[in-house]
């Protein structure tokens, strides 16, 4: 079985064809297209400047994947894209293109939910079985872990998502936004002298929060552009904190908080694999950071590269496939998109374990 | 019937065959026994002064993947606000461990000892035993057997309705005691409440001996218990048949614990962190039987009593029922 798979929840437009050769041999990616929506330094892509730019790649994208993937329409059994979560008119707009796709080439359509392909396609990629998972990217922060057909959440932000926070302080110090800002802050933390900046650690049970972090961080980030916050002990002819100093400190500060509620997470379930999925989860110093968990917890990280990390279409596609051999599709009149869906939301009718 | 309790409830992993840290000193390895390991700390059983007073030492490793300056203050942070909560719930009644002795540069906090079971492993002696009311019958507490119809309550001996709900109604208290001081525990969950176990009856000397009996006891108890904090099985020797009748009673004091997640209560935030509190409490309940439910009911019962605010928090509980403990967000 082969599906396409159009995804558009945020600034990122993917679209991908996958094919699920049988149900025990691993799936074959034939194409991974993507092109994202990059704004100018110190602003954020506005839902609806990205839904226009999504509007202006999906028919180029389209084309280009189905060329790639060297199959004929014909092959293709399913359209799947994304219902949600994301921001409103992005994910309008792709879902438009689906069912364009699905009444023009008489395809069924599968909507699904975005938490889910990331964890499926996470899954498929690195072979692990029943990992909890942590789910970092600029608008989700969840631990996950499997039970009874759904994937439940067992800790979350309590309010802003943790790449959102990243991307927020790259804007005030003006960090480009290209490739992407969190990309720019890992390697500006990578240049810091290792100064620990104090900024609030916002653990609750087994939720965090990183608007606290965020606040402070973008203070103290004003003061270092003015030159004017100087390392804590030196005085006033003490070392300036430098912008790098800044970007490792909240890597640091707000890494540790995630390693902190995955741990927890992990000792609760019982389980000893963790996967990082997620465009946040192609950070080397969190990928380092949850290493070092693991590793004292006698356990495994498995982590996936930016092709699958990062949003894409094969993932929709993957998670869709995987939906539609469990026999479910989804009706052109319920083919909506929603701004707020759970990952716990979706029944996991593919897993029996 | 005799349900299996353990397959009910969702199993917190432990394995004891981890490697156990290096601990500072004064501390050995030597004269510690592990009685749980979570996320963030081991929890140890050792002594205190003389070999018989028995402490818990709660030791919190430092972290190889934080900052080593994020780590320091994290564990001082920790400590501290464990300790201090304790002392002052104390202070105003609040059954908890009393704080014996703190060291935040080395991540140690040393607390008394609660001689006793874990609710959890209470409730799940008590399922065994068969004494749960099931659509309104009450079986008899042997092995279970041919509880179907018989409309009568058990009510004397160990595990008699009337004594576990007098149970209920003392955990309702203790928690409602807790909050009234706007304290919030922050994982109140059965593992984490204590029966403590009433001092032994000088007169009564057991059958099997009484100079074995006390190494005997104290085995029982902290295997059992460390069964119990592990979400393990009880050890083989099923300890509810030939066991005096003291151990199977529901007598004693209900002691609170591990307030490593508590928290004082914000005036906007008390209501709804209270609310969770009992929440999570529900659904430990809820894990352990699904016949623990109308246990529960007893143990709101008595909160509700208890002080002013819980009728506004018996509210709140409803709302969060509904929407489970996390809101619905986007994303």
């Amino acid at each position: 079985m082969i599906a396409l798979g159009l995804e558009g929840s945020a600034n990122k437009i993917g679209i991908g064809l996958i094919s699920h050769p049988s149900p025990t041999s691993p799936p074959i990616v034939l194409s991974n297209l993507r092109h994202t929506y990059i704004s100018p330094p110190g602003t954020g892509f506005l839902p609806k400047d990205t839904a226009i730019h999504h509007r202006a790649w999906v028919v180029r994208l389209v084309k280009q994947a189905v060329r790639q993937a060297g199959v004929r329409i014909a092959d293709i059994d399913v359209i799947c894209y994304t219902r949600g979560p994301g921001m409103g008119p992005p994910l309008q707009s792709v879902a438009l293109a689906a069912r364009t796709l699905a009444l023009l080439w008489g395809k069924p359509l599968v909507g699904v939910n975005h938490c889910v392909g990331h964890i499926e396609m996470g899954r498929a990629i690195t072979h692990a079985s029943n990992p909890v998972v942590l789910y970092v990217s600029g608008g989700n922060t969840q631990v996950i872990a499997y039970s009874a057909n759904r994937y439940r959440i067992f800790g979350e932000t309590l309010d802003i998502a943790i790449g959102n926070c990243i991307d927020r302080f790259a804007r005030t110090l003006m960090i480009p936004n290209d490739p992407f800002p969190g990309y720019n802050v890992e390697q500006f933390a990578k240049r810091g002298s290792g100064y620990l900046v104090d900024l609030p650690y916002t653990v609750k049970g087994m939720d965090c929060s990183f608007s606290g972090p965020l606040a402070a961080a973008d203070i103290l980030a004003r003061e270092v552009v003015e030159g004017r916050l100087r390392k804590e002990g030196e005085g006033e002819e003490g070392e300036l904190v430098t912008r790098e100093d800044m970007c490792f400190s909240l890597q640091e500060t707000i890494f540790a908080m995630l390693i902190e509620i995955t741990e927890r997470a992990m000792a609760h379930v019982g389980s000893t694999q963790v996967l990082v999925v997620g465009g946040v989860g192609s950070n080397e110093r969190l990928q380092q950071m949850m290493g070092l968990m693991a590793r004292d917890r006698g356990g495994t990280v498995f982590a996936t590269d930016e092709r699958f990390c990062i949003d894409n279409g094969i993932m929709i596609a993957h998670a869709g496939l995987l939906e539609y051999g469990t026999g479910v599709t989804t009706k052109i009149e319920d083919s909506d998109v929603t701004q707020r869906f759970r990952t716990d939301e979706v029944y996991v009718g593919w897993r029996d374990d | 019937m005799a349900l299996p309790a353990a397959s009910q409830t969702a199993s917190p992993s432990t394995t004891t065959t981890q490697p156990s840290h290096i601990l500072p000193a004064p501390f050995t390895n030597s004269q510690l026994e592990l009685l749980t390991q979570g996320a963030e700390a081991l929890v140890y059983r050792t002594h205190f002064l003389t070999p018989n007073t028995p402490v818990v030492l709660k030791y919190r490793p430092p972290k190889p993947y934080r900052h080593p300056i994020l780590d320091k203050r994290l564990t001082k942070l920790r400590i501290l606000a464990e300790a201090r909560v304790l002392v002052r719930v104390r202070k105003e009644g609040v059954p908890v461990p009393a704080v014996l002795g703190g060291d935040w540069d080395n991540g140690w906090l040393m607390m008394e000892f609660v001689e006793g079971k874990t609710v959890r492993r209470v409730l799940d002696e008590w399922v065994e035993r068969g004494a749960f009311k099931e659509e309104r019958s009450a079986s008899i507490p042997e092995e279970g057997e041919g509880d179907n119809d018989a409309g009568k309550q058990n009510q004397g001996g160990g595990g008699g309705d009337g004594e576990i709900l007098d149970l209920m109604r003392r955990i309702g208290r203790a928690v409602a005691k807790l909050h009234d001081l706007a304290v919030c525990h922050g994982d109140l969950t059965t593992s984490n409440l204590m029966l403590r176990a009433p001092p032994p009856p000088k007169e009564e000397a057991s059958p099997e001996g009484s100079s074995q009996k006390p190494l005997a006891g104290r085995q029982t108890v902290s295997t059992m218990r460390e069964a119990a904090m592990s979400g393990e099985e009880p050890p083989v020797a099923a300890p509810s048949k030939v066991e005096p009748a003291r151990d199977s009673s529901l007598a004693g004091d209900i002691v609170l614990i591990d307030f490593g997640l508590a928290a004082q209560a914000t005036k906007q935030s008390q209501d709804e962190d209270r609310a969770v509190d009992l929440y999570v409490l529900e659904r430990a309940f809820a894990a352990t039987h699904p016949s623990a439910e109308y246990l529960f009911q007893e143990v709101l019962k008595a909160y509700g009593e208890s002080f002013s605010d819980a009728k506004r928090v018996l509210k709140r509980l409803a709302d969060v029922r509904l929407r489970g403990r996390k809101r619905s967000m986007i994303g």
